[in-house]
């Protein structure tokens, strides 16, 4: 409560000045203001710059995490909330919300061994499970050896790293270990943080990615974009199709392309499907858009679609020059259905209507 | 002030000044009164907000609270106990203090005793200036510089002779070579809380008496004697008082020690092993817990117990230097 109201008192505060000079210039323009998850924040700060000329919308979003972004729109405090995590049917209803999915980001496996080229660590969904319970501990374990016949993978302790900040990457990545093994989710489980049996946390990809690259044997998990950007050495993973692949775009696309985005909710499940070249650990992100927005919100709830509406048709290459994955056009016209009918009015008529 | 009153311009003024004066001093009077009652809404205010927020987890887990071991947020079968958090809270900061007063003495007795007059002032600037640092500074800082150090020079370098000493050796040894631990921690710490327990010990030696050191140099003490025989006897309760105010300090610290610590909630079987403490596992897990959620509850539970167990660090500082000022 307390907080909230702190973040609504700087923001007004920072705003007034801003406001007050921009007024007359700002009369056409409609605001949104959107709060929630920050991994896709480059990409919605990246979008907002470009729908402000395009279809005059500007765009305020707050990346203060998924659980904080459902607060927020839970308490109608913004006019849409953002989640990396899918809430459920009873969530939704709950707080009559529509959920849908704007990207899908891919998580990928670093580590610092070596003498090992990028993407040249071969590894399978049992390797990553026994590294992360603290089963496997040093990097000459003869099922690491028995991957990877042709690389000269040095003798050190295997560090594993994770996310100690509550996130969704962690959330993707714990719900891939439970998928993949029922001890892993008989143990740990799947979360935004989960209690892990080893390794060592840190604060963000960038906590991550400085354990990996300061400790000769860590291996940690970590968001394609941020990875690409700061040249991190990845691995390959096994897929539940028995190949190994890549990190590359290729691989995510076919995650994209393979997911059914037919299932109630669009909590579309992307990880560890089936076929040769997929990546198995990518996720949808959220955008949390009340249902029943009151008289006065109607107007924010449209500009809302108008915004999404325009990424959708316009915002891929955006998208993919950020490593995020565009979702297929057909997932796009199943979001702009569910717009049409079940976002209303107070009066019961449809808000999205193009 | 009395190079104006001297001025002849300047009479006037001060007569205006004057006839305003009652009503000025009944708004001033009324201003004090008034931040002086809002600091203790504040505080009130904010054990009654933690303790709400808490009573959720305290009615959930009970005393258990306290004395459990696990932490598992995963949504449907969340489960919370205290104990690892204020573990690694109270032993982070004991560490700090046992790397940090024996440095702070040094610095105390340099300062009043051995060091020429010239050199006094700007190493106590110098030492006050740490304190100054911002404690983000303290922890990137620890990130970049100190934990590759601990890492690479203290860890690998002495941990297995570390670990080969009878008794304690298991002290030492750890599988985790992160080099983010509870020792990486408590060195940030030691080196966050030096100027406040340093400049405390200063202030204290500097009110010894003159007359008793005289007297006993007078008998043929040497510096060191008359320090351990008079100087430390006189400010003992005052020593022990700073102390406690670092300690205050090191419990609270959040940032720093989060950058730091390695953030595993596990209890550490050795000082190179990741812990966690409160403030960190506050900083990490509350942004993405839900409004109302058990998590949540249990954040602020244990967030309440750090406030009071920092409350009773500080109380006790303030009555040890209290008794003794008076004296």
């Amino acid at each position: 409560m307390n907080r909230r109201t702190l973040l609504l008192g700087t923001g007004a505060a920072l705003a007034a000045p801003l406001a007050l000079a921009n007024r007359q210039a700002l009369a056409q323009q409609a605001t949104i203001t959107g709060a929630g998850a920050t991994f896709p924040r480059p990409l919605y700060e990246r979008w907002a710059q470009a729908a402000r000329e395009a279809i005059n919308v500007q765009l305020n979003y707050q990346s203060i995490g998924s659980g904080g972004g459902i607060n927020q729109i839970t308490a109608r405090t913004v006019d849409f909330g953002a989640s990396d995590a899918p809430l459920t049917t009873e969530q939704l209803t709950e707080r009559s919300l529509l959920q849908f999915p704007t990207v899908l980001g891919s998580v990928v496996l670093s580590a610092n061994l070596p003498g090992v080229a990028d993407n040249a660590l071969r590894l399978t969904p049992e390797i990553v499970v026994d590294i992360f319970l603290g089963k496997i501990t040093r990097w000459n374990d003869p099922r690491i050896v028995e991957a990877n016949r042709d690389l000269r993978i040095p003798n050190l302790p295997v560090g594993p790293a994770y996310r100690a900040d509550g996130s969704g990457t962690t959330w993707v990545f714990t719900t891939y270990l439970s998928r993949v093994s029922s001890e892993w989710r008989a143990g740990p489980g799947a979360g935004t943080s989960v209690r892990w049996p080893v390794g060592n946390g840190a604060r963000g990809n960038e906590g991550v990615s400085n354990i990996i690259r300061n400790t000769p044997g860590a291996i940690g998990y970590i968001e394609n974009a941020y990875a690409v950007v700061n040249r991190m050495a990845t691995t390959q993973l096994r897929n539940k199709s028995g190949n190994f692949v890549r990190p590359e775009p290729p691989a995510f696309n076919a995650a994209a392309a393979a997911a059914d985005w037919s299932v109630p909710n669009f909590a579309a499940d992307t990880i560890d499907l089936n076929g040769a070249t997929v990546w198995p650990i990518t996720s949808p992100t959220y955008i949390l858009l009340p249902t029943n927005p009151p008289a006065d919100k109607v107007e924010a709830s449209r500009n809302t679609m108008r915004f999404f509406d325009w990424a959708f048709r316009q915002g891929s290459d955006i998208a993919s020059r950020l490593e995020y994955i565009p979702l297929p056009a057909a997932a796009h016209d199943l979001v702009r259905a569910a717009w049409r009918d079940r976002v209303k009015t107070p009066s019961g008529s449809a808000v999205w209507t193009a | 002030m009395s190079d104006i009153a001297m001025r002849p311009g300047a009479a006037p003024a001060m007569g205006a000044r004057r006839t305003a004066g009652s009503l000025g001093d009944k708004l001033f009077e009324a201003l004090c009164k008034g931040a002086g009652v809002l600091v203790l809404l504040t505080l009130g205010g904010i054990i009654v907000t933690l303790f709400i927020g808490a009573l959720p987890a305290f009615r959930h887990f009970g005393l258990g609270f306290l004395v459990s071991t696990n932490w598992d947020p995963v949504e449907g079968r969340e489960e919370f106990g205290a104990f690892i958090s204020i573990f690694g809270t109270i032993v982070s900061s004991l560490l700090a203090i046992a790397f940090a007063v024996p440095v702070a003495f040094g610095i105390a007795y340099f300062l009043t005793e051995l060091a020429p007059p010239w050199m006094r002032r700007p190493i106590g600037t110098a030492v006050e200036l740490l304190a100054a640092i911002p404690s983000i500074i303290y922890g990137m800082w620890g990130l970049f510089v100190l934990v590759p150090f601990v890492q690479m020079n203290i860890q690998l370098a002495f941990g297995e002779t570390l670990a080969a000493i009878p008794l304690v050796g298991f002290l030492f040894e750890s599988r985790s070579f992160a080099g983010t631990s509870l020792f990486s921690a408590a060195l940030v710490l030691a080196i966050m809380i030096l100027p406040f327990i340093a400049a405390t010990m200063r202030d204290v030696f500097e009110q010894v008496p003159p007359v008793y050191k005289e007297s006993a140099y007078g008998l043929g003490a040497t510096r060191w004697e008359v320090m351990r025989g008079v100087v430390i006897p006189y400010t003992r309760v005052s020593v022990v008082g700073g102390i406690m105010l670092g300690l205050g300090r090191a419990l609270g610290e959040t940032m720093a020690v989060t950058f730091v610590i390695g953030n595993a909630n596990r209890m550490p079987q050795s000082i190179f092993d990741p812990s966690t403490t409160i403030a960190s596992v506050i900083a990490m897990e509350f942004p993405e817990s839900l409004a109302g959620s058990l998590q949540q509850s249990a954040l602020f539970a244990i967030g309440f117990l750090l406030f009071i167990i920092s409350f009773v660090v500080l109380a006790t500082s303030r009555w040890l230097l209290r008794s003794r000022l008076k004296a």
